[in-house]
């Protein structure tokens, strides 16, 4: 099975190809839970998530709210 | 009491407050009842990945639909690390447009950059954003943030979690009279005073974090928080009494006095 390697807040992670940004979020458990995702700089809108295409190389930072001042 | 409008939306409480340095979401949303603030801060993280499924979360503690999540930028040292954090922000909270820019000179002071700050807010008033913003207690910079756009002009009292209380009152007093959009006192409140002063000396609102969570009791100095801005919110309504300097003025009648 041919594998993807993506980059997800700085650490080097490993998938099956192919992968769609929905089945990226479904694989981390983060289904359901309120993160924004940036893809090689760019933001990623939640309602193109099924219809992103994942590509060797990418660089994901996910992102939550936190406890701040 | 007339409610604090800021961008054209009303809120009842003049008390803002951060939701960092609790003990737990527990204690985060407890204070945060306590203080009954409607406006709390978040910052923007990167979550960790593969270790916090099925964790209890800060959404969860703090429903966004009974609060208003107020974003930050804690932690940027330059307007592009800004700008960056409230576009993530933004698709988070679904196009929530009201911001928290602050932009950090160094790590030992934190106090803001303002020229960054300048920048950002520029760029993101520019792009949609609603920006209430951290700034010095420099009147002419907070004048320059007022005419590009800023919904809101937040000056520092003193150092961020300090708790040094109102180093500059007269410097407030002066940007009280230039600044028309609502003039929030953020970072260095310790205590209630602290609090209570800011607001007569004609603020529209305090933010705070570090008073609240730092506090032995932080639900018991939430509520003590409330009540000092709201003290000093009608003590500024009502306008102070003038001050007498060297002549003392008794309160009891001076005629009909025994034996005289």
């Amino acid at each position: 099975m041919k594998s993807l390697s993506l980059t997800i807040n700085g650490e080097p992670r490993s998938f099956p190809a192919p992968l769609t940004m929905a089945g990226l979020v479904d694989a981390l458990e983060l289904a359901g839970k309120r993160v924004a995702i940036e893809r090689n700089g760019e933001i990623v809108p939640r309602s193109t998530y099924a219809d992103i295409a994942l590509a060797d190389g990418d660089k994901l930072e996910v992102v939550a709210a936190v406890g701040g001042g | 009491m007339e409610p604090l409008v800021i961008a054209g939306k009303s809120y009842a409480s003049r008390l803002l407050v951060g939701t960092g340095k609790y003990k737990d979401f527990d204690e985060t949303r407890r204070a945060v009842e306590a203080s009954g603030a409607d406006i709390v801060t978040v910052a923007i993280r990167r979550t960790n990945i593969g270790q916090d499924a099925g964790q209890p979360s800060l959404l969860d503690a703090l429903p966004p639909a009974r609060y208003t999540y107020l974003p930050n930028t804690a932690g940027c040292y330059t307007a592009e690390e800004a700008i960056r954090t409230l576009r993530l922000a933004r698709e988070l909270l679904d196009g929530h447009a009201l911001v928290k820019l602050e932009v950090l000179g160094d790590a030992h002071t934190l106090y803001p950059n303002v020229v960054e700050t300048l920048k950002a807010a520029e760029v993101l008033i520019r792009d949609g954003f609603q920006v209430m913003v951290y700034t010095s207690d420099d009147p002419i910079i907070a004048q320059r943030l007022q005419d590009l756009g800023c919904v809101a002009i937040m000056p520092l009292a003193s150092l961020i979690g300090s708790g040094m209380g109102i180093l500059n009152p007269w410097n407030l007093r002066i940007m009280r009279d230039r600044i028309q959009v609502p003039l929030i006192v953020d970072a260095g409140v310790g205590t209630a005073s602290d609090a209570a002063i800011a607001m007569e000396l004609g603020c529209d609102g305090v933010l705070m974090n570090t008073a609240i969570a730092g506090a032995q009791n932080p639900v018991l100095m939430a509520e003590a928080m409330k009540l000092a801005v709201d003290a000093g919110r009608r003590a500024y309504l009502a306008g102070r009494m003038a001050k007498k300097i060297y002549t003392a003025s008794p309160s009891s009648p001076t005629g009909g006095l025994i034996g005289r």
